[in-house]
């Protein structure tokens, strides 16, 4: 057989592969690259963790917020002006206190509350994270550098449903009086996660 | 499907490569494919379970190796080739090359028959559900005892709604198990909670 009648099968390059999909959809009238530009700005701009992290401030400085969102949490963002997608139905919101850490994963794929606390991080949806964080909490924590106090609970939530959660970790001691926009800024992703303690 | 994205409680992945401020996207593709896929959801090419299940249904050594985004780039092509919206041969001609495509999908099902509504505090038993189709039930529960802790409005059932099969929305239930349950001398004490639909679920008292 001569080389020039081998036919040599090349997976195309993930990057190929993307814009073969755009252009395929652009070809059809389908509107790929239109999307493209209105969904980069919300996933970079709008979906991001500064949301949760006003909503936590609010539920700080007002209790009866904090009432409200603790019962409903998809009314409390609401009622702050956030939105969330149709499908995420339900927020339900986590309460730390001094002997209660929660934390939030998704084993089965990648599932959060984006719109709130942002597109999850890179190691949220590597397998290390997905695998062990439900079976080996303290010890995951741990090595993301939160030693918690063997006198701390854990409460890991697997996001396997439709229901998303977010951590409304504890105001720190040293914020008495503080304003809301203050405490929104100490909030980070990384707490309304549960990974983090501020 | 028992398929190789049913992570939970698997051992060997080692640590998590954590950094603060870590970032969503790392490439300008990723964001492109994120969007494309939530464009096509939006468009009701597909619905969310099918996105899920078509990552489900990668040959399971593409999943390992594979990124998050390229993950969900194999769902978006997939779905849109079996939508007849694209063809396979369109997407390799434009791509130079060829595309890895996730496994064709077995049956779907129809909700269980009759169910059963629970309330917090009440104990429940995990079915023990083996379906070659979509299912968001995590294996490291199936057949354990928990306690109801919450209920959800009712969802699309995604063992249904991931095959086109017609079936009634349901509530999900979060449900708390203790650790030590689920993996015996085999873990960090902690509260598992997980949520689980109606369907999955049975009165364990």
């Amino acid at each position: 057989m001569n080389d020039k009648d081998r036919v040599v099968f090349r997976t195309a390059t993930v990057e190929d592969r993307v814009d073969a999909i755009q252009a395929a959809l652009d070809a059809k009238g389908l509107k790929a690259s239109e999307a493209v530009e209105e969904l980069r700005h919300k996933a970079q701009e709008e979906w991001i963790p500064k949301n949760g992290a006003r909503i936590v401030a609010r539920a700080w400085v007002d209790p009866q917020f904090r009432k409200r969102l603790l019962a409903n949490g998809r009314e409390g963002a609401i009622e702050m002006g956030f939105t969330m997608p149709k499908h995420h139905r339900h927020l339900v919101v986590l309460e730390n206190t001094p002997k209660v850490q929660n934390v939030i994963c998704c084993t089965l794929c990648s599932c959060t509350a984006f719109t709130l606390i942002g597109l999850p991080p890179d190691w949220y949806k590597d397998l290390q994270y997905r695998s062990r964080v439900v079976r080996e909490s303290r010890t995951v924590l741990k090595e993301m550098g939160l030693e918690l106090a063997s006198d701390v609970e854990v409460r890991v939530w697997d996001t396997t449903a439709d229901t998303r959660y977010m951590v409304l970790p504890e105001r720190p001691a040293r914020t008495q009086g503080w304003t809301e926009e203050q405490l929104a800024a100490i909030v980070t992703r990384d707490s309304l996660i549960g990974v983090a303690r501020l | 499907m028992d398929g190789i994205h049913d992570l939970g409680g698997k051992q060997g992945y080692g640590p998590v490569r954590y950094t603060l401020d870590a970032t969503a996207f790392h490439s300008p593709w990723e964001v492109r494919v994120n969007a494309m896929y939530a464009h096509a959801v939006r468009s009701g090419i597909f619905n969310m379970d099918e996105y899920r299940h078509a990552i489900e249904r990668m040959d399971p050594r593409h999943y390992l190796t594979a990124s998050y985004y390229e993950r969900s780039l194999t769902s978006l092509a997939t779905l849109l080739v079996e939508k007849g919206v694209i063809t396979r041969e369109e997407l390799e001609r434009r791509a130079n090359g060829t595309f890895p495509l996730s496994s064709p999908s077995a049956p779907g099902r129809g909700n269980s028959m009759p169910r059963e509504r629970f309330k917090p505090g009440e104990r429940v038993r995990v079915k023990l559900d083996f379906v070659p189709g979509h299912i968001r039930l995590p294996g490291y529960i199936r057949g354990k005892i928990g306690t109801v802790v919450g209920e959800s409005p009712a969802y699309p059932f995604p063992d249904a709604h991931a095959h086109g099969v017609p079936a009634e929305d349901e509530p999900t239930y979060d449900v708390r198990f203790h650790a030590e349950d689920l993996w015996p001398h085999g873990c960090d004490p902690a509260l598992v909670h997980v949520g689980v639909f109606q369907s999955y679920l049975e009165r364990a008292d």
